[in-house]
C-alpha cells in the first residue's frame, strides 16, 4: 500500500492504495466517482475513459502510481464551470440506449474536440472509433459530436 | 429506490397517503384480503397532490426504452404533462404478473394495462371535478394535467383532485381513447433516461453500493461443466485486503477482498486443481458433429402443409450452418447481495427479478416473499440477463461470508463462463416448377433446445421460442417446416432473437438461391411467392402475408430497388417475421480487398402501433449493428473444453468505422404494437450474404463471413 495524493475534478484526494492498482478502480472504489465504467480492463472498449491532463486516457490499464502529477478529470468533473459543451449535445441527440458505454464515449468526444474544434465526420469517426457501443449508437455519437463542434464555435 | 408494493403506496412515501393510487386490471390474486382502501393490488400509477405523476415500471430497462415507452402509454391515456411524469422502477414482485423483460414483449403485453390504468384515473379525476363543479363529466374534457370544463371556463389540476378522486370507485372498463386522438403515443420523444446518461449518475448493477460492502469474484473451471478437485489460497490470502475465500457450489470458489482489486489479486494468486469433468476434450468439431449425426433423425413438425413428397419438378437443396455467439454485454454480470439470516436484500441488473428471487430464496434456504430484489439499470442485456447464475453466486456468497458483497465478473469470465446462442445446422429444400417456384419447400432445423437443455418444460419437443420465431410466411402448397433438438454439452442461452436468427438466415439464403436459379429478382421473386392475402396460423401468431408484402415493397422502395445501383456496389434482401412483428432490409456493400464492405441498410418494419419514433429508430440502429457484428466476425469456438474467446479482441464487435449508413423506416398502423428488439435482427445476416453472392457469385452457408 502507498499513500498517493489526486488530483481529480479540480480537487485533492488523499488514497491509500497498491501502487499497481489500476486507477479505474481507485476512481470507482476509493474515490466513489462510479460514472467511469468497467468494460474489458485491458484497453480494448474504452468505457473507462477519463482524462489525464486533458489526455483521453484508458483508466483501466493506468496504474495509480503513474498519475500523481497529473489533473484527472472524470464524467462527474466535466461540466464544472459549466465548461462542458458535449454534454448538452448528447442529450440533444438522445444518443444513450443502455448507456453504460456513454461516460466513456463522451470523455472521448470531449478530449478530441478539444484539440480539433472543428472536426470532419471523418476525423470524428476515427476519434470515437476506440470506444466500444454493444447497443450501436455510433450514428447518434457522431451526430452528438458535430453538434457540440458546431455548438462551441465561439466558446473557445 | 426499493420493490414497489401495494403496501409501500399507502405507508412509503412521504406524501402517499393523500395521492391518488390507481390500480386497474381485477386482482388474479388478492395479497392482502380485506384491507378496505385498496383499489386493487396492481398499482402502476400514483399522482401526488402537487400534480407530479410516478409511473413504475415494472420491466427491465437494458437500452430498450421501456422506462420511456411504457409511461408514455399509461399518460397518453391520462392526458398527463408529459414535462411533470417521472418514473419508479419496480423490483421482483407479485403485483405485475411476470415480469421477465425478454421476447420483445414489453410493449405488446403493456399496452392494455398501461392504457387501461391511465385511463381509469383520468376518468375519476375527471368525476371527481365534474362533481366539485356540479356539472356533468361528460361536458370536462382533460389536457396536460388538467381537467378542464369549457363552458364555465374552469380548470383544475390532477394534483388538486387526488383526494376527491381517491374516494371514487375505479372504473372497471375506463374507455380508451381512439388512436386518432394520441397525442404522445407515436410522437418522438426523449427518453427519460438520457440526461442521467450523459452525466455520469445512472446507476447501473456494478454501481450499487452499501457501506462495508466487499468484493468477490470467482475462480471457475476452465472446461466446460468441470469442477473443484480442490484448492489452496496460501497465496491469496497473503494478498493485502482479501478477507475470505469460499467455495461456491461444486464449481467454483470465490475470493472476497474489501475492494475490487484486493478481490482480484487474490483470484489470481489462487491455485485451484480442478476436476475436468466428461468435457475436456471438448472442441467445436464435436459440438457440430452431434448435430449432423442428427440430420436424418426424424424432426417434430413445426408447420406443414400439403405433401412434400408428391411435388414433382427440379430438386435444389442446400445446408447452412451458424456458430455459437456470446452476449457480451457492455457491463459484465454482477450483483450485489445482503443476506441477513431470515431475509435476503438483492439489487442486480437482471432481465427476471422473479426468478433472482425464486432461486436465491432456494439456494440459500428462505422463502421467496423474504428475498428483496430491486432492480438498477441494466448495461446491455440481450438475453444474458435472462439468466440469474450471477444473482445466485452473490447471495451464496454473501451467505457464506455474512456480509454484504458485490460479486463481480470480469470481461473474460464474461465470455468464456456464460451461456452461448445454440450451434445450427440447417437442412433446406425446395422443388421448382418449370417457372422456376417452389411447390415443395422444406427446412430441417438442427439446434439444440435451450428450455429442454434448462430443464424447463417443452411441448411435444418443441421448443418454446420457435412458436415467437420460426414461421415461415411464404404459402408454398407442399410445406414441411421441421425441428430437430440433439443434446448439446455447451451451456445455452437466449440470444437476441434466438432462433429467429437461425432460420432467417438458412430460409432468406435459400431463397435467394432459388430466384437466382429461377433467373427471377430477388424481390420479385418474394412478392410472387406473396401475391395473395394470405393468413397463416402459426401458433399463437396470424401472420399475414400482405403485411410481410408490405415491408418488402417499403424497403424496396426506400432503397430504390427498382433503380441501378452504381458501378462496384451490389445488393441483396431478406425479410423475416418474429415476435408478431414484419421486418425486410436491404443491404447494399462493396468489395474492399477481397471483404465485403456494408455501405448502407435499409430497414422496414410493422410493429404495428410505433410507440415512440425516437426510440424506435435507436433499436433499428441497434438490431442491424447487432446482426451485423454477429454476421460479420461472431463466433465462439472450443478447444480441450474451453471457450476459446475471452476479451473483445478475440470477440470482436463493431467499431464505428464499420457501421454502414441505416435507414430505418416504419408501416404507418394502428393494429396492437407488436415486439421491435429483436426482429430487425435477423433480416440482417442474409440480406448482406445475397449481397455478397450479387457481387461474387460465391454462396456463404456458414457464418461468421469473415474467418479469423
Amino acid at each position: 500500500m502507498a499513500e498517493y495524493t489526486l488530483r481529480i475534478n479540480g480537487t485533492e484526494r488523499k488514497v491509500n492504495v497498491a501502487p499497481d492498482t489500476p486507477l479505474l478502480w481507485v476512481i470507482r472504489d476509493t474515490l466513489e466517482l462510479t460514472g467511469t465504467k468497467y468494460g474489458c480492463g485491458a484497453g480494448i472498449c474504452g468505457a473507462c475513459t477519463i482524462h489525464l491532463d486533458g489526455e483521453a486516457t484508458r483508466s483501466c490499464i493506468t496504474k495509480v502510481s503513474m498519475v500523481a502529477d497529473k489533473a484527472i478529470t472524470t464524467i462527474e468533473g466535466l461540466s464544472q464551470n459549466g465548461a462542458n459543451f458535449v454534454q448538452p449535445a448528447w442529450i440533444a441527440e438522445d444518443v444513450s440506449q443502455c448507456g453504460y458505454c456513454q461516460s466513456g464515449q463522451i470523455m472521448q468526444a470531449t478530449a478530441f474536440l478539444a484539440k480539433t474544434p472543428h472536426p470532419t465526420e471523418q476525423e470524428i469517426i476515427e476519434a470515437m472509433n476506440g470506444n466500444l457501443c454493444r447497443c450501436g449508437t455510433y450514428h447518434r455519437i457522431r451526430r452528438a459530436v458535430a453538434r457540440a463542434a458546431a455548438s462551441s464555435g465561439g466558446a473557445r | 429506490m426499493s420493490p414497489v408494493t401495494r403496501r409501500q403506496f399507502l405507508v412509503g412515501g412521504a406524501a402517499v397517503g393523500a395521492g391518488l393510487v390507481v390500480a386497474f386490471y381485477l386482482p388474479r390474486k388478492r395479497e392482502t384480503p380485506g384491507r378496505q382502501n385498496d383499489f386493487a393490488p396492481n398499482a402502476y400509477l400514483h399522482i401526488a397532490p402537487d400534480g407530479k405523476v410516478t409511473v413504475v415500471v415494472a420491466r427491465s430497462e437494458m437500452g430498450q426504452g421501456v422506462r420511456t415507452a411504457l409511461p408514455m402509454m399509461l399518460a397518453e391515456e391520462l392526458d398527463a404533462d408529459w414535462q411533470n411524469v417521472a418514473i419508479q422502477q419496480a423490483g421482483a414482485s407479485t403485483l405485475f404478473g411476470d415480469q421477465t423483460t425478454g421476447g420483445s414483449a414489453s410493449v405488446r403485453t403493456t399496452w392494455d394495462p398501461m392504457r387501461q390504468a391511465g385511463a381509469a384515473a383520468r376518468a375519476m379525476l375527471v368525476a371527481a371535478a365534474a362533481k366539485r363543479w356540479g356539472v356533468s363529466a361528460a361536458d370536462c374534457t382533460t389536457d396536460k394535467g388538467f381537467v378542464i370544463h369549457s363552458a364555465s371556463n374552469r380548470r383544475v389540476g390532477y394534483g388538486e383532485l387526488v383526494e376527491d378522486a381517491s374516494k371514487l370507485p375505479v372504473p372497471k372498463e375506463p374507455k380508451l381513447k381512439d388512436p386518432s386522438q394520441f397525442k404522445l403515443i407515436g410522437k418522438p420523444t426523449a427518453r427519460l433516461d438520457t440526461p442521467s446518461k450523459a452525466n455520469g449518475t445512472a446507476e447501473f448493477g456494478i454501481d450499487f453500493r452499501v457501506a462495508g460492502m466487499k468484493y468477490a469474484f470467482l475462480s471457475r473451471c476452465p472446461v466446460i461443466g468441470g469442477k473443484v478437485a480442490s484448492f489452496d489460497d496460501s497465496e491469496t490470502r497473503k494478498v493485502a485486503g482479501v478477507t475470505n475465500v469460499e467455495k461456491v457450489g461444486g464449481s467454483a470458489v470465490a475470493v472476497v477482498g474489501d475492494s475490487v482489486f484486493a478481490a482480484l489479486q487474490g483470484r489470481k494468486a489462487l491455485k485451484v486443481a480442478w476436476d475436468d469433468g466428461p468435457n475436456k476434450l471438448l472442441n467445436t468439431d464435436a459440438v457440430f458433429e452431434v448435430l449432423r449425426k442428427a440430420g436424418g433423425d426424424k424432426g417434430v413438425s413445426l408447420q406443414s402443409a400439403g405433401d412434400i413428397g408428391s411435388a414433382k419438378g427440379r430438386r435444389i437443396a442446400a445446408e447452412y450452418e451458424l456458430p455459437m455467439l456470446a452476449h457480451a454485454p457492455m457491463e459484465p454480470e454482477n450483483t450485489f447481495a445482503h443476506f441477513l439470516g431470515s431475509s435476503c436484500e438483492i439489487w442486480t441488473p437482471s432481465q427476471v427479478p422473479q426468478d433472482v428471487r425464486d432461486s436465491v430464496a432456494a439456494a440459500v434456504g428462505l422463502k421467496p416473499q423474504n428475498v428483496r430484489v430491486n432492480l438498477t439499470l441494466l448495461g446491455g442485456g440481450f438475453g444474458r440477463r435472462l439468466e440469474h447464475d450471477y444473482a445466485v453466486e452473490a447471495a451464496l456468497v454473501s451467505k457464506a461470508i455474512n456480509a454484504p458483497v458485490k460479486v463481480m465478473w470480469t470481461r473474460e469470465d464474461d465470455m468464456r463462463f456464460s451461456v452461448y446462442r445454440p450451434p445450427s445446422v440447417h437442412q433446406v429444400s425446395a422443388v421448382i416448377n418449370e417457372s422456376g417456384m417452389p411447390v415443395a419447400y422444406t427446412h430441417r432445423l438442427i439446434s439444440p433446445s435451450i428450455a429442454e437443455q434448462k430443464g424447463m418444460p417443452v411441448d411435444a419437443g418443441i421448443d418454446p421460442d420457435l412458436k415467437d420465431e420460426a414461421a415461415f410466411l411464404y404459402p408454398i402448397p407442399n410445406l414441411s417446416n421441421e425441428y430437430v433438438s440433439p443434446p448439446c454439452a455447451v451451456p445455452l442461452g437466449w440470444l437476441r432473437s434466438v432462433y429467429a436468427m437461425q432460420v432467417a438466415f438458412a430460409n432468406e439464403s435459400f431463397l435467394d438461391e432459388l430466384a437466382h436459379a429461377a433467373g427471377t429478382d430477388a424481390l420479385q421473386y418474394r412478392l410472387r411467392l406473396l401475391a395473395e392475402d394470405k393468413e397463416i396460423q402459426y401458433f399463437d401468431t396470424r401472420w399475414q402475408t400482405a403485411r410481410l408484402r408490405g415491408v418488402l415493397q417499403l424497403v424496396a422502395e426506400k432503397s430504390g430497388w427498382d433503380r441501378p445501383l452504381p458501378a462496384g456496389r451490389f445488393r441483396g434482401i431478406a425479410a423475416h417475421g418474429c415476435f408478431g412483428t414484419y421486418a425486410a432490409e436491404v443491404v447494399e456493400i462493396t468489395i474492399q480487398d477481397d471483404e465485403p464492405r456494408v455501405e448502407r441498410v435499409v430497414v422496414a418494419v410493422d410493429c404495428g402501433q410505433v410507440i415512440n419514433p425516437n426510440i424506435l429508430e435507436q433499436q433499428l440502429h441497434s438490431a442491424v449493428i447487432f446482426g451485423l457484428s454477429a454476421a460479420l466476425r461472431g463466433q465462439i469456438t472450443i478447444e480441450h473444453g474451453q471457450i476459446q474467446q475471452v476479451n473483445f479482441d478475440s470477440y470482436p464487435i463493431l467499431r464505428n468505422n464499420e457501421v454502414p449508413v441505416i435507414e430505418g423506416y416504419f408501416v404507418e398502423s394502428r393494429e396492437a404494437p407488436t415486439g421491435i428488439g429483436e426482429p430487425p435482427v435477423p433480416p440482417l445476416a442474409p440480406a448482406l450474404c445475397n449481397a455478397i453472392y450479387a457481387a461474387t457469385e460465391k454462396r456463404i452457408r456458414k457464418l461468421p463471413i469473415l474467418n479469423g
